[in-house]
């Protein structure tokens, strides 16, 4: 087995040491450090996998196993601003579809697309549970460490299109919204 | 019949509600304090929430008291109280309501909660993508340890309890409570069966109680009042108020607290303010995308669980889906149908076999070609998932299909070889 090249920063190794101690068990804290792990490196890589399953005693495999069971864990890098579309139930008596289909054509991506650079990943997801304030877009930000997921409610297509254009300005301009 | 009453909601519009302070400010942690003050025993606490008629707001209202009641009377073993904040039916917005605006409600029912149950500590799986809960359930329990709530010896009475937040990763079955326990012990969330139940073999092997956010943030109020004044606000064996969600097609989309056994007619035109158009009614899901709908004109049944049972549906998560004509049920069913295809988590063959099944049919009926067998088909895939899975998610992806057939059947009818869709084109 190699040596696994990536390592947890020093914050978040002491992170690491909070969560562990929650738990009976180390495996029990799988879910909260492969959520650690993501966004450390950007996505579980079979490096991740394997690191994590060092630092937990449970074997690679098994985090393989437990990784691509959950849909939030990324098994592939994304695009730095990973665009969630909700199109189930209430999203989608009240647009959801549409503005999955705008996003489609805007990025030049299908569902699960990334654009050539790299900043957009689009996604159509579950029910978020927005539906009071539907249709939803979950976006989540590679570089925002304070709130790396985000939540867009009560889009149409215009604002969705508007949001697009505010990220990719964002990422241009540096710096969060 | 509502008296106007608010408990989890009577004070959102103080900004500074999440915190201690906010939530102090209003009488917050009274009822741990009495509970402590008074030296009510886990008996005691037990039979206020029996005579509550608090039925769990996560779906199946199994009464709360009742419930505690099944662990175990002597076990050398630790006891875990769960909150299955999973959050993931389709329809259903309520619990985040809760944790982002009122989280110390949840954390003073955790702790009141753990000690009728002799729990030392808790877990609150809150949903991963919701992170603003995360956040703020999680400063809730630091602020809490940090004035002596949580943690040893609190606030002097001898009591311990930890609670900690647990994220999900995005999986809607981890809702399921087997399923919910897997995934906090580091697995795949699939499904245990079920005997042994949680409350005799759950988290770490260890007795367990699993309770819906709602449910457990309503005891701290029950301690205060009594059970029977919660019992009281409600209907018949559904005490209480509760969380009311309203989506869709109406003009004002939102959450009430109001009471068990109102009407929809009463939630969508008294407070959603009604259809957001021109265009009536033409049905609704009462709780989530698990219950089989119900007709636009079926609007004045009461909103309790044996209520919507007599109805052939569910009450569910009281969270409403209103849908208005022109939108064609079959379509709005393949989504659903898609929905549980996606998230079933493959253990079972009825179920990972039967969701793509009636998925694909269901697709080839929107577009109008014809079935085997008919509708009968869908009626069969049906009958095949029903109760022949480990965890109630097959039965979760069947009942909405059979009830769609049984209130649109005509619909349903219509598209058996039109060649397109007879209602959207
Ligand atoms: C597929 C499936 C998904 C579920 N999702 C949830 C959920 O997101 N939240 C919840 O509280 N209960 C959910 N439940 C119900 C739980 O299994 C369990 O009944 C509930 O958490 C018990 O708490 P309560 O008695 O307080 O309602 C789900 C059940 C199934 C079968």
């Amino acid at each position: 087995m190699s040596v696994p090249s990536l390592a947890f920063s020093a914050t978040a190794m002491q992170r690491f040491e909070t969560i562990v101690a929650r738990y009976p068990h180390r495996q029990a804290a799988l879910l909260p450090v492969l959520h650690l792990a993501q966004a450390e490196f950007g996505w579980i890589s079979p490096e991740a996998m394997e690191y994590v399953g060092g630092l937990l005693d449970v074997p690679p495999v098994k985090v393989q196993h437990v990784a691509s069971f959950y849909t939030m864990y990324n098994l592939k890098p994304v695009g730095r601003f990973h665009v969630q579309v909700c199109t189930n139930t209430s999203c989608w008596l009240t647009g959801g579809v549409e503005i999955l289909e705008h996003l489609k054509a805007k990025l030049g991506v299908g569902n699960k697309g990334t654009t050539a650079d790299g900043l957009f990943t689009l996604e159509e997801v579950e029910c978020l549970a927005s539906c009071g304030t539907a249709p939803a877009i979950q976006v989540n930000d590679l570089k925002d460490s304070e709130w790396p997921i985000r939540y867009h409610e009560g889009q149409t297509v215009a604002s969705a299109d508007a949001l697009i254009d505010a990220l990719r300005k964002r990422a241009t301009e540096g710096g969060a919204a | 019949m509502s008296t106007g009453l608010k408990i989890l909601t009577a004070h959102l519009e103080d900004p500074e509600l999440h915190t201690l302070a906010g939530y102090e400010r209003h009488g917050g942690y009274g009822a741990l304090r009495k509970t402590l003050r008074e030296g009510l025993t886990p008996e005691k606490v037990q039979e206020e929430v029996k005579a509550a008629n608090l039925r769990g707001r996560g779906g199946a209202g199994f009464p709360a008291g009742i419930k505690w009641g099944f662990l175990p009377k002597n076990t050398d073993k630790p006891i875990y109280l769960c909150i299955n904040a999973d959050e993931g039916e389709p329809g259903t917005f309520k619990d985040r309501l809760i944790m982002e605006r009122n989280p110390h409600a949840l954390i003073e029912g955790c702790l009141i909660a753990c000690h009728a149950i002799k729990a030392k500590v808790c877990y609150i799986y809150i949903r991963g993508e919701l992170l603003k809960c995360i956040k703020h359930v999680e400063r809730a329990i630091e602020e809490a340890r940090a004035k002596g709530l949580i943690g040893k010896n609190i606030l002097g009475s001898g009591l311990d309890c930890e609670i900690h937040v647990h994220p999900g990763a995005g999986a809607y079955i981890c809702g399921e409570e087997m399923s919910l326990i897997e995934s906090l012990e580091g697995k795949p969330g699939q499904p245990r069966n079920k005997p042994p139940f949680p409350a005799s073999v759950g988290l770490f092997n260890c007795p367990t109680i699993v309770n819906n956010v709602e449910t457990i943030a309503y005891v701290p109020w029950i301690i205060q009042n009594s059970g029977q004044a919660f019992a009281d606000l409600g209907s018949e064996k559904n005490g209480g108020l509760k969380i009311w969600g309203v989506s869709g097609h109406v003009k004002r989309p939102g959450l009430w607290e109001l009471p068990m056994g109102i009407t929809a007619r009463q939630l969508i035109e008294d407070y959603a303010g009604g259809m957001r158009g021109p265009k009536k009614m033409k049905g609704y899901i009462p709780g989530g995308s698990s219950c089989p709908p119900l007709l636009g004109t079926e609007i004045d049944i009461p909103l309790d669980f044996e209520n919507m049972k007599k109805a052939g549906t569910m009450l569910g998560t009281g969270c409403l889906t209103v849908f208005e004509e022109g939108v064609c049920t079959v379509r709005f069913a393949q989504r659903i149908a898609h929905f549980y295809e996606h998230e079933s988590c493959g253990q079972c063959t009825p179920c990972r076999e039967g969701t793509g099944w009636l998925y694909r049919n269901i697709k080839k009926l929107e577009h109008g070609e014809q079935l085997d067998g008919g509708l009968d088909l869908l009626e069969s895939i049906c009958n095949r998932i029903m109760g022949n899975t480990i965890c109630a998610l097959g039965d979760a992806a069947a009942m909405p299909i059979q009830g769609f057939l049984r209130r649109f059947g005509d619909e349903w009818a219509a598209h058996l070889g039109a060649g397109r869709c007879p209602i959207q084109g």
